[in-house]
């Protein structure tokens, strides 16, 4: 087909918004590449095809497999089988926990061009140019594929725009190949709150990450949080240590600030996984002592300073 | 028994960093390298189902880089590793993950463990890739993103937990020999004594070269890449309007900003 071949993103019946920003993705190769097909994996693909008839889809494959829930050699066995029935240029999956799990192995196996965490692609004199960060997001990375007949994309979240405009794209089965899995999906486990905070609905969010150092240091943003009345949030190492419980923490495999207008980081460098659950936020304040974090490239206003200083003056104010 | 944990040196940047003449990487003078920090809780796990065993497990670290990577082997002979592997080539330079992870399957093979870990990914360069393309050429199966495991070393099959995203964990049984790449926080790393350090210091580091491990120099390297760099280069970041002053001024401009979103929001 040449084109480009999504591969939509479901988990536990519903599909993942990211779906549908690989479809807003697409569109950036659309005029140099064909057409834009997604392709539906599961137990019950049929379900989910109104949720990805938008504009700029031209066709959805539905690939019925046995596992209801994604596992690595099912995927591999099925994007497998559709790229050598397809031929697509260019593959985009979601830079998600999932694909984690079978593209490179995918990549490896069928010698295709292949990058991860991408940001941005084009063609440059026809060829294909991905982007990505380097060390730590500090450099942006452009990368080609040459001599690669399909590219297979692994897409960075929130970057690209869902498409609003429904439209009716073609339906078509694709007979998945019959595979013997190797891993078994058992039981999906919340997290357990472990106190009854809400990041997700909370307005005002005060974090804490790495720089605060130690766990006796928690108190006092505790205390501070409470005297300004916000929410007390927290980046990953510090729910690792258990200085706070996940329920606090902000970022990709934790909490998403979806309601949150003020977010205030203070002593958080800004992991790529931590912006993730934050860096929508309209007004963002980062503390940090390094001047160079990466905290500072999403936040409206920014202190380089000592952070335990600044908290002692702001506790003050209030 | 085996249990085989690959490792990454990584390198952060140094202030005011700039990049190399070819505009294709930063300058090597600027980078600070270190141990990959998933790599301490991949060792780590390795190292504990080692100590829970009934029978002997060695655990062996091992990583593809010149010969300042060294370092980082030793700081994991130090944390528990019994030995250590390190492959380079002047032809592996420019190697993307799935050339890395095709020396990688080349040492797992020669070693034949029971498990092969890896970090989910590198703090530098991020690509989530390395362990689950190793396992494609050793055609192992394979879970990423293991935040919880449940393994005796020898036995068939191991259950673990899968982190994904939103606070919400999966669990699934897995088929062994496999490779796994673990999560943050699946345990807590150990710091490495006075002593361990100074015995690390003693134990010998192997090295292997491509020719011992059947592979030519067109398996690695660019050739043996499925991407390229054309060019690095520094983003053009958004950056935050600095507040500036004194501590005492900075805070209130900050007391400012939160007073005037309580005033929007009452």
């Amino acid at each position: 087909m040449s084109g480009v071949l999504i591969i939509a993103e479901q988990r536990r019946g519903e599909l993942r918004p990211v779906s549908l920003e690989l479809i807003g993705a697409a569109q950036s190769l659309r005029g140099s590449s064909g057409e834009v097909a997604v392709a539906v994996i599961g137990s019950a693909p049929e379900r989910l095809t109104d949720a990805l008839a938008f504009q700029g889809v031209d066709e959805i494959l539905t690939v019925k497999v046995t596992m209801a829930e994604f596992d690595p050699d099912t995927f591999e066995a099925a994007v497998g089988a559709l790229i050598n029935e397809r031929h697509p240029d260019v593959v985009m999956v979601a830079h998600s926990v999932d694909s984690f799990g079978y593209a490179a192995a995918l990549a490896a196996k069928l010698e295709l061009g292949f990058a991860t965490d991408v940001f941005k692609v084009e063609r440059i004199d026809g060829e294909l140019v991905a982007t990505r960060g380097g060390y730590g997001q500090k450099v942006n990375v452009e990368v080609d594929f040459a001599g690669r007949t399909t590219v297979l994309l692994a897409m960075r979240g929130n970057v690209y725009k869902a498409p609003e405009q429904r439209a009716s794209p073609r339906l078509s089965a694709f007979a998945a190949p019959p595979t013997s899995s190797r891993t078994t999906p058992r039981e999906f486990i919340e997290l357990s709150s472990g106190d009854d905070v809400d990041i997700a609905a909370a307005e005002f969010i005060l974090t804490i990450g790495r720089g605060i150092g130690e766990e006796a240091k928690v108190a006092q943003f505790r205390e501070l949080a409470d005297a300004i009345g916000a929410t007390l949030g927290c980046s990953r190492p510090i729910a690792d240590a258990g200085w706070l419980p996940k329920s606090r923490q902000v970022g990709q495999s934790g909490k998403t600030a979806s309601a949150c207008k003020l977010y205030i980081a203070m002593g958080v460098s800004g992991a790529i996984q931590h912006l993730a659950g934050m860096k929508h936020v309209a007004t963002i304040v980062a503390v940090n002592s390094d001047a160079e974090a990466s905290i500072f490239g999403v936040a409206k206003y920014g202190i380089v300073g000592d952070i335990f200083e600044i908290a002692e003056e702001l506790r003050r104010c209030f | 028994m085996k249990i085989l944990v690959a490792v990454k040196q990584v390198a952060a940047l140094d202030e005011d960093f700039t990049i190399r003449e070819d505009g294709r990487d930063v300058d090597a003078e600027f980078l600070i390298r270190d141990l990959n920090e998933w790599d301490d809780f991949s060792l780590e796990e390795a190292v504990k189902i080692k100590e829970a065993a009934t029978d002997p497990v060695e655990v062996i670290a091992f990583s593809v880089g010149p010969p300042e990577v060294d370092e980082s082997l030793r700081k994991c002979l130090a944390k528990g590793a019994d030995r250590a592997i390190r492959v380079w080539d002047a032809a592996i330079e420019g190697s993307d993950p799935i050339a890395i992870a095709r020396v990688l399957a080349a040492v797992t093979k020669r070693e034949a463990p029971a498990m092969l870990f890896a970090g989910v990914q590198s703090s530098d360069q991020a690509f989530a890739a390395t362990g689950i393309a190793t396992a494609a050429f050793l055609g192992w199966p394979h879970a990423a993103v293991v935040s919880q495991l449940s393994y005796s070393p020898g036995a068939k099959s191991a259950i673990f937990r899968r982190e994904l995203e939103g606070g919400l964990l999966q669990e699934a049984q897995i088929q062994c020999p496999a490779v796994l790449t673990i999560q943050l926080g699946i345990n807590t790393p150990r710091y490495a004594s006075l002593r361990s350090i100074k015995q690390a210091a003693a134990k010998p580091i192997e090295t292997l070269s491509l020719t011992e491990l059947d592979l030519a120099a067109g398996d690695v390297g660019e050739a043996g890449s499925a991407s390229r760099v054309r060019r690095m280069y520094m983003p053009d970041k958004g950056r935050a309007e600095l507040i500036s002053g004194d501590v005492a001024q900075q805070a209130q401009r900050l007391a400012e900003i939160i007073r005037e979103f309580k005033g929007a929001a009452s």
